[in-house]
């Protein structure tokens, strides 16, 4: 059963967004998710850099892992890893 | 009521000068003419020291109002101008602005929209904007330019509408020509003006006002889908209708600081006249010469003012036009494959559901700043006193002073 939802009266004026963004887990857009295999790595921290919403963050130990709750599934890691250590794998 | 001082001014003058009193915390404008004087003359203010303005020189209107749209969301006091070609630079930008809800101020210097590229006055700039969902002021003369710069902050700041405002003058007509300004105090001016009030919001962190604060961060002008855009445009509609209430609070305001009292319409000669012409700008001003002319001829000619465009002050032109039979409408802008100019499809469609309406007929004139004159409007009235005797429009729509 959906909710109703709000009127234009009951929304705040300025179309404003009143959630942080951080509570928007856009990882279930995706539909394959990346796994990075840690023994091909070499630690360039590329993939770090060129996942377009942050959602790869580099360890203490320099490894780096995906969070996915806002990996949308776009593939750019393993398009840029140069030693091709990440694969996209459909999600369940 | 307050001292004033009479300072000869152009219109442009005039709203850099009132602009200057009120010291807002961001400029960032690009240079057009006919509104270059604004610009110039802020600067001066600036490079002087007179004001505490942040002076953006941007490098184009689009970016003008950008500059000013951040402004304003981080909780400045932003103003701009701009004209003609500008205006329709920053097209997309006059919505954003409208839709955050934020009260920017900018004056328009009324110039035709090129091509051919033309210089001169005509109202198809502010026009164009007429949808985007800012408040319109309309000015026939620098005093009320200068009166409508100071009005603008506490209009579109008003609790009940926070939607931005344009201060419409004719290019070069008013903007270069000199007049004699009553001006308030610095210190009248910024009492008037006050503090920038914001609209408040529920935030993750609590009851907040609508402004970008990083101890409070929201996020202002976000994704919205099918499923809620149209709730929010509806917002924008309600503050509008709101505006028709705020505004003649504000304007009886500013008239006990003033003297001067400013309304919607402006009615002369209208209570027995025949024919009477309405429209907006200065052009008024030379309808107005032309009314008391033809009366001393015992034509009972009589014309109303309108000061205000958007929103459109439909109850009161009903009311003030009353049972006057025939209403001449000057346009000073044609769009191309309408029935007729913008102000005629506005106040016909208005007075369609009454029960008593005028003959009404579009006169379209002064495209590119042809020069529209006493003679002119005098033949406009004829053609009006002819539409009195047949008791009908034989030609809806007219173009004075076209040749060909």
């Amino acid at each position: 059963m959906s909710e109703q939802k709000p009127g234009w009266k009951e929304l705040p004026r300025g179309a404003v967004s009143t959630k942080s963004s951080t509570e928007y887990e856009t990882g279930d857009w995706g539909v394959e998710q990346p796994e990075i295999e840690h023994s091909k790595c070499t630690k360039c921290m590329l993939c770090h850099f060129y996942c377009p919403e942050g959602a790869i963050k580099v360890r203490e130990d320099g490894y780096t892992e995906v969070d996915l709750r806002y990996c949308k599934g776009c593939g750019i890691c393993a398009e840029e890893c140069p030693v091709k250590c990440i694969t996209l794998v459909r999600k369940k | 009521m307050n001292e004033q001082i009479l300072m000869g001014l152009n219109g442009d003058e005039a709203a850099a000068y009132s602009t200057k009193q009120v010291n807002p915390d961001v400029v960032a404008a690009y240079p057009i003419t006919p509104q270059t004087i604004i610009v110039e003359r802020f600067s001066e203010y600036v490079a002087d020291g007179e004001v505490d303005t942040e002076f953006v020189a941007v490098e184009s209107e689009h970016s003008a109002l950008s500059s000013c749209i951040g402004a304003a969301a981080a909780g400045a006091r932003a103003f701009t101008a701009t004209a003609a070609n500008g205006l329709a630079l920053m097209w997309e930008m006059t919505y954003i602005a409208s839709s955050l809800r934020l009260p920017i101020v900018m004056a328009i210097a009324n110039r035709a929209l090129s091509g051919p590229i033309n210089i001169h006055n005509d109202h198809s700039d502010s026009m164009g904007a007429r949808d985007s969902g800012w408040i319109q002021i309309y000015c026939e003369n620098s005093q009320e330019v200068y009166d409508a710069c100071i009005e603008a902050w506490r209009i579109g700041e008003h609790p009940l509408v926070q939607l931005p405002v344009m201060v419409c003058l004719d290019g070069f007509t008013l903007s270069h020509t000199m007049e004699n300004v009553l001006t308030l105090s610095d210190e009248v001016v910024r009492d008037f003006v006050g503090e920038r009030k914001f609209i408040v919001v529920e935030g993750h962190k609590g009851e907040t006002e609508l402004r970008l604060n990083p101890e409070v961060p929201l996020t202002m002008g976000p994704l919205d889908l099918q499923d809620y855009y149209f709730e929010h445009k509806m917002q924008q509609i309600e503050a509008m209708q709101q505006a028709l209430k705020a505004i003649p609070e504000v304007d009886a305001e500013y008239a006990k600081v003033s003297g001067r009292s400013y309304g919607f319409l402006y009615p002369y000669k209208m209570e027995d006249a025949e024919v009477a012409l309405t429209g907006l700008g200065s052009t008024m001003g030379t309808v107005r010469y032309v009314v008391d002319q033809l009366r001393s001829e015992g034509v009972k000619a009589g014309m109303i003012k309108m000061r205000l465009f958007r929103p459109f002050p439909a109850e009161e032109l009903v009311e003030t036009v009353g049972e006057v039979p025939v209403l001449g409408v000057l346009d000073k802008a044609a769009s191309f494959g309408a029935p007729g100019g913008p102000l005629y499809e506005e106040v016909k469609s208005v007075f369609y559901d009454e029960d008593k309406k005028p003959f009404i007929a579009d006169f379209i004139h002064g495209l590119g700043g042809r020069d529209t004159s006493p003679r002119m409007i005098r033949g406009v009235f004829e053609s009006l006193m002819e539409i009195r005797g047949k008791e009908e429009v034989p030609q809806k729509v007219s173009y004075v002073g076209v040749r060909g």
